[in-house]
């Protein structure tokens, strides 16, 4: 009973992987190392890697500074509609990206909800560099969200009551014990955000469009480069999988370092005597 | 230091349960006061008030002079120590002892002595460079109290800070805690549920129940002279037995008859307790603390109208003496207080209580001098010092005592 079992465990597993590593070993097998090189000499493809790093920054540290409060407040406060509200945060995560670009135009486009104020104000946001950056935010917040609520929920309550009956008030309390605690939480979310907004697509087509140097990021890119020339959208394709890994790995170690290395205390230590 | 009052402190949640309520209570400057009760009695939430972390809805708490109801948690100079001990896990115990001493802006000197200090006093000198992960329980524990006492506060608030510890180190703490108070003289609200730590430890118990404090009074003058049954059932251990019994005239005196058998209650039980000639020919709780059984066969002069007959249902031999759990033909006292009592050991001693009511049997628990030869299974003679017997009215659950009805002592 039992060896059979197995082997279809181990057949199960075998497919999977070799499902999920195939594309990856095509692209690297059929992208000569010289050509990884060699592509970062082509004008289009720096300009689009350039284009992806600058607005994934600037989205990055926009999802940082807004979104570290707002988990905080999520996660640290109980109240009426918090479930509500966490349910919306994460709205993004299951909605279509092409869905979430029609609804930034009809947001923010000049015909859009705000789009008459934003005229009044002389600013224009769809197909600009900026648009690029909201739909990343968009899109790529509630996976470091999520992840920061979790980690700001799982520090220990007395731990903060303690910091405050010690003298320490709400903001120094957040800075000195639920900042450090929840850290590697919230490093871990936030490279997971980091990579999908460094792969955002389909909002980004929709609301920003595919101008070169402008908002055309490196996966945009990919697809235009489709039609001209096989080749250096592998190569482009190439580049993005050396930066996603370099994430992935960083996700990974940091997961670790805050498993093994700080954790919540145990409510119940291990009373043996000293 | 200063003393801690609550005048009329109430605390409603915002869903409506009202967790404390009308409480007033002076804990004196440099008094070792215990908050007791079984859980869910407000206990906690009553110091979490006091620490400011829980908003105070009605009343009012003054720490020396200083009405703090508005004043924040970090300028209300409080020390509090934590059941599950709150140490920082990212900090070392050095660190952990300092934190409030560094949020002040200290000298670097002044902290490195004070720090050293505690952890001198407290053993801890060892240790200062590890984490807190690395130290066993009780190391935890004291590093949580050198936290709070270099902050050289008013008062020392301590939730529970024993109940994460093995028995044997539970008592050494206990000692631990209560010398360091005393060293100290800092005035300390002490809030535990085991009421050994508070019979041990306080200088004034409090016992509150569902919000509502019961009595406050000096351990023994507690154990002498609970206030009600709820105090006299929480207070001891191994519990008070309660019976139900019927007061009659017999011979002149009072008698208490339990089911077919009667104990004579004798002058003194009188004196004592001069109100209990208004319930002659009513029910009342009858009260027997275990120590004042005993094995009939030992002791001389037990008179037969002071004596209880029961069937042996366990004997524990614990050396010292033998703990004898027997069957008296006599129902149990089975009111709100005792559910209460009863739910707070387990929910199945609570369903057995339940089962019991009505029925004309009752476990009674008594504690034998250690040369008893009873065996399990046999009847009994019982001895029963009728001079340290209680009594409780049924419907308001009040001790019996002086002639004023409900009043104390």
């Amino acid at each position: 009973m039992r060896r059979p079992f197995d082997t279809m465990l181990a057949l199960a597993a075998a497919i999977a992987f070799a499902f999920l590593l195939l594309p990856i070993v095509a692209l690297f097998l059929r992208v000569a190392p010289n050509d990884l090189i060699g592509g970062l000499g082509s004008e289009e493809v720096r300009d689009a890697l350039l284009v992806s790093l600058k607005t994934s920054a600037i989205a990055h540290v926009i999802v940082l500074l807004v979104g570290t409060p707002v988990a905080y407040l999520l996660g640290t406060r109980s109240f009426r509609g918090r479930g509500l509200l966490i349910t919306l945060i994460e709205l993004p995560l299951v909605l279509p990206p092409a869905v979430a670009g029609i609804g930034l135009l009809a947001a923010f486009g000049r015909r859009g909800l705000l789009g008459d104020e934003l005229e009044a104000l002389g600013v224009r946001i769809p197909f600009t560099q900026t648009a690029v950056v909201l739909a990343i935010v968009f899109v790529a917040s509630p996976f470091y969200v999520r992840q920061a609520i979790a980690a700001f929920a799982s520090v220990d309550r007395t731990l903060l009551d303690a910091s405050r009956t010690l003298g320490s008030g709400p903001a120094r309390t957040f800075r000195r014990v639920a900042l450090p605690l929840a850290a590697g939480g919230l490093a871990a979310g936030s490279s997971l955000a980091f990579a999908r907004g460094l792969g955002e697509f389909g909002a980004t087509i929709l609301f920003a469009g595919s101008f070169p140097g402008v908002t055309r990021t490196a996966p945009l890119a990919i697809y235009a480069e489709l039609d001209r020339s096989f080749d250096s959208a592998l190569a482009l394709g190439a580049l993005l999988v050396v930066v996603s890994v370099v994430v992935l790995v960083a996700v990974k170690a940091l997961t670790s370092w805050t498993l093994f290395g700080w954790t919540s205390p145990s409510p119940s230590a291990p009373s043996t005597s000293s | 230091m200063a003393a801690v009052t609550f005048s009329d402190v109430s605390k409603t949640f915002p869903d409506g349960t009202t967790a404390v309520s009308d409480l007033d209570l002076e804990t004196e400057d440099g008094e070792f006061m215990v908050f007791v009760g079984p859980s869910g009695c407000g206990k906690t939430t009553a110091l979490r008030m006091v620490a400011g972390l829980e908003e105070i809805s009605g009343g009012e708490i003054r720490i020396g002079d200083r009405v703090v109801n508005e004043v924040s948690p970090k300028d209300r100079d409080v020390a509090m120590v934590f059941q599950t001990y709150a140490l920082y896990p990212h900090l070392t115990v050095y660190d952990n002892i300092a934190f409030s001493l560094k949020l002040r802006k200290e000298k670097k000197e002044h902290i490195d002595k004070r720090v050293r200090e505690a952890a001198r006093t407290l053993g801890l000198e060892p240790f200062l460079d590890r984490k807190p992960r690395a130290l066993s329980g009780g190391q935890r524990q004291r590093v949580a109290m050198g936290r709070a006492i270099v902050r050289e506060p008013q008062a020392f608030l301590m939730d529970e800070p024993l109940s994460n510890l093995d028995a044997k180190l539970r008592v050494q703490m206990r000692a631990e805690i209560s010398r360091l108070q005393r060293t100290l003289g800092v005035t300390t609200i002490y809030v535990t549920h085991d009421q050994v730590e508070a019979m041990t430890m306080g200088d004034r118990v409090a016992v509150m129940r569902k919000g509502e404090l019961q009595q406050v009074a000096p351990p023994q003058e507690l154990y002498d002279h609970p206030l009600n049954l709820f105090v006299g059932g929480f207070i001891g251990s191994p519990a008070m037995n309660l019976l139900e019994a019927t007061l009659e005239r017999s011979n002149g005196g009072l008698s208490a008859a339990l089911g077919d058998q009667r104990l004579s209650l004798g002058e003194e039980a009188l004196a004592a307790r001069p109100a209990l000639k208004r319930y002659e020919g009513q029910k009342v709780v009858l009260g027997l603390r275990p120590e004042h059984l005993e094995d009939a066969a030992l002791v001389t002069d037990a008179p037969a109208d002071k004596r209880l007959q029961g069937e042996i249902e366990l004997t524990e031999a614990l050396g010292s003496e033998l703990m004898v759990h027997l069957k008296v033909a006599a129902p149990p006292a089975v009111t709100e207080e005792v559910k209460e009592l009863a739910a707070d050991i387990g929910a199945d001693v609570a369903a057995e209580l339940e089962e019991a009511k009505g029925e004309q049997q009752t476990t009674v628990v008594g504690r034998f001098s250690a040369e008893s030869n009873v065996k399990e299974g046999e009847t009994t003679e019982v001895a029963v010092d009728t001079r340290a017997l209680h009594f409780f009215d049924v419907e308001s659950g009040l001790g019996i005592y002086d002639e004023t009805k409900g009043a104390t002592r």
